[in-house]
């Protein structure tokens, strides 16, 4: 804007970006119960180190990076062997630019009996969005996953009635991807055509 | 009967013969029913429906006046606001969120900021008196959320009375509201790094008489309600849902608690300081809907506990900041009520359009562009009055949102409709749905 080359950040706000959370693996200690959960895990999982993929600690969470294809197994084990007996939903993450990852799904578990949390975490290419259902683990994720598979079209395989939840039954796309403009369709006024909001201009 | 009845038109589908009711002449219908041999009848009720607390659709499938399948149908509220927050400045975002559960406006504004800052990494500094204040307000919101919960669901159930009591409690609590934030509701009070601004003038003694006021008042819903014969026939044994039940649905909150299990987040993974206050954990053992019923009314109290121990503190912490002291987060709220009623500080005007460029450029660029928030993910959960709200938030080092997704107690825990109602009466559902105190404005988002 203005002629601005560059990020056209005059002010010094850049300078507040600071590193970003590492995408690659914490190291041992992770500190707090995470070691104690990762070692009961392992314990209780022998194909601990083929399933998980990464395991993240940053801001004092507990990250568990999960293959899809074992993902049911990993959550029968946390719910019954490490008494995760609660999942507090799905949550998708669209990264358009994260080539054959680009849709993740996270699960935050809570343990009742120990008292912890710990986030599960999959992600799946986009052009084959599954993921195998965990609500025969958790039936409570029931709706969530509905509402994951609304918003950003990932398919929770197993699923025993995967619809639309929020959004109307027979609309087109996934309004929570990155590639689906905000506001979605055009709003047409007597002859004029607004477009979508994040069209009009950009904070960035 | 072959004869068109244009009330009660039937078609054949594969599943049997479907009639449509359209109003009008009942007795066709009835006796048309009442010649086929499947005594099977799907009622759709809702959204629009006086009892069905907000914009909720049911389905359900009635035996007689049993219920052999109860579901949801959701999304009349949808507003896309988890999309919308993408769009906006982290500040913005709290007058997004304090949308969503409409009772609880101040729980989604401080789950908000909490995993903001968590993200920033400014937890510990966050100063002390906004840390109370949020308290303050957030117990002040959960009465007058329960209030509604009580009075709407004992309408729902035909007990007028205690409606007038608990609205006219709520009443008190949104005057405070108003003083102190400026609005009764969807106020945006909380921002990331404190509050937007500090109590007015005379606003503690305020308080105390309003807590002292409400305490005298309870009385009269608890006298109405507790041990009424009629009141306790329609809510035990009702809405039944055990542990299991519980912890397989991700059930928290009341819901949570009414089946013995002490479970409340203030105490077990406490925030904003829960732990220095004095207040106990209600439970009840009877998994039904008066036992939930019980446990809102108790909280009332312990809230009040809460609310005369934040005031104590913030006596001792009077002329202390309520915005983080690092310039690059906190918006330049210094706010005054001026003798035009607007809201700005003569002296940051000054300030910024008479004296300092490096002021005014630093105010514009906080307040159009934003302050920036390190990559990362965080969940951070506080204890609402309907359960566990979850604030789920992605950044990717930028001004807004990369992804804000809120984990709902009453969107989860609405999915509980079937287990409590199925195999009861058609009127219990009501009550069931009531003890469960959805919001369908967090519901739906």
């Amino acid at each position: 804007m203005f002629g601005a080359r560059g990020t056209g950040d005059t002010s010094g706000y850049g300078g507040l970006v600071r590193t970003a959370a590492s995408t690659g693996s914490s190291e041992r200690p992770y500190g707090s119960y995470f070691d104690e959960v990762a070692d009961d895990l392992e314990r209780a999982y022998p194909l601990f180190s083929e399933a998980i993929e990464r395991v993240v600690v940053d801001r004092g969470e507990l990250t568990l990076h999960v293959k899809r294809e074992k993902l049911v197994e990993v959550s029968m084990i946390l719910r019954d062997t490490l008494k995760f007996e609660m999942c507090m939903g799905v949550s998708g993450i669209h990264y358009p630019t994260d080539a054959g990852r680009e849709l993740h799904a996270v699960y935050p578990l809570l343990s009742l009996t120990n008292n912890r949390r710990v986030r599960l975490e999959v992600s799946v290419p986009d052009a084959d969005a599954h993921i195998p259902s965990v609500v025969e683990v958790w039936a409570g994720n029931n709706w969530h996953e509905r509402e994951t598979f609304d918003m950003f079209g990932i398919i929770f395989d197993g699923h025993p009635g995967l619809t639309r939840i929020l959004m109307p039954d027979d609309w087109q796309g996934h309004p929570q991807r990155k590639d689906y403009a905000l506001g979605g369709i055009p709003v047409e006024y007597k002859g004029a055509t607004t477009p979508p909001p994040n069209e009009r201009r950009s904070y960035k | 009967m072959t004869t068109f009845d244009p009330y009660a038109p039937s078609r054949d589908t594969t599943e049997g013969t479907v009639y449509s009711v359209t109003g009008g002449d009942w007795d066709s219908l009835v006796q048309e029913i009442g010649s086929t041999k499947e005594e099977r009848v799907v009622v759709n009720m809702g959204p629009q429906h006086p009892s069905t607390h907000g914009v909720l659709r049911l389905v359900l499938e009635l035996e007689g006046e049993t219920v052999t399948e109860a579901r949801c149908g959701i999304g009349y509220l949808h507003t896309g606001i988890e999309k919308n927050m993408e769009y906006r400045s982290w500040t913005q975002g709290t007058t997004f969120v304090t949308r969503m559960d409409y009772l609880g406006p101040l729980f989604n504004e401080t789950a908000y900021c909490l995993a903001v800052e968590k993200l920033l990494g400014i937890t510990n500094d966050v100063p002390e008196r906004a840390t109370v204040i949020r308290v303050m307000m957030m117990e002040l919101n959960r009465i007058s959320s329960h209030m509604v919960a009580l009075g709407t669901g004992a309408l729902e159930l035909g007990a007028i009375s205690p409606m007038f009591f608990a609205f006219r409690e709520r009443e008190i609590v949104l005057d405070l509201f108003e003083m102190i934030t400026g609005l009764r509701m969807n106020m945006a009070y909380v921002r990331p790094g404190g509050v937007q601004q500090d109590l007015p003038e005379g606003a503690i003694p305020k308080i105390r008489d309003a807590v002292k006021l409400m305490r005298k008042n309870f009385k009269d819903n608890t006298t109405l309600l507790v041990g009424n014969s009629i009141w306790m026939k329609r809510t035990q044994g009702i809405g039944y849902l055990d542990l299991a039940g519980c912890t397989t649905l991700g059930i928290t909150g009341p819901v949570l608690r009414s089946t013995g299990l002490p479970w409340d987040l203030r105490k077990m993974q406490p925030y904003c300081g829960y732990e220095d206050y004095n207040f106990d954990v209600i439970t009840a053992d009877t998994c039904d809907v008066y036992g939930r019923f019980l446990i809102r009314m108790n909280e009332l109290e312990q809230s009040l506990r809460i609310v005369e121990q934040a005031l104590d503190k913030l006596e001792k912490l009077q002329g202390a900041p309520v915005m983080v002291a690092d310039k690059k987060i906190a918006w330049p709220a210094q706010l005054a009520l001026g003798g035009d009623g607007l809201g700005n500080s003569l002296d940051h005007i000054r300030e910024i359009m008479g004296t300092s460029m490096e002021s005014l450029i630093h105010h514009f660029k906080l307040v159009t562009e934003g302050f920036r928030v390190p990559t990362g993910q965080v969940y951070a959960a506080i204890e609402s009055p309907r359960g566990e709200l979850g604030a789920h938030i992605v950044s990717d080092g930028g001004t807004h949102p990369y992804r804000m997704h809120f984990r709902e107690p009453s969107f989860n825990n609405l999915q509980a409709t079937s287990a409590m109602s199925e195999g009861g009466m058609i009127a219990d559902i009501i009550g069931a749905v009531a003890s469960i105190d959805p919001v369908m404005g967090g519901v739906d988002r």
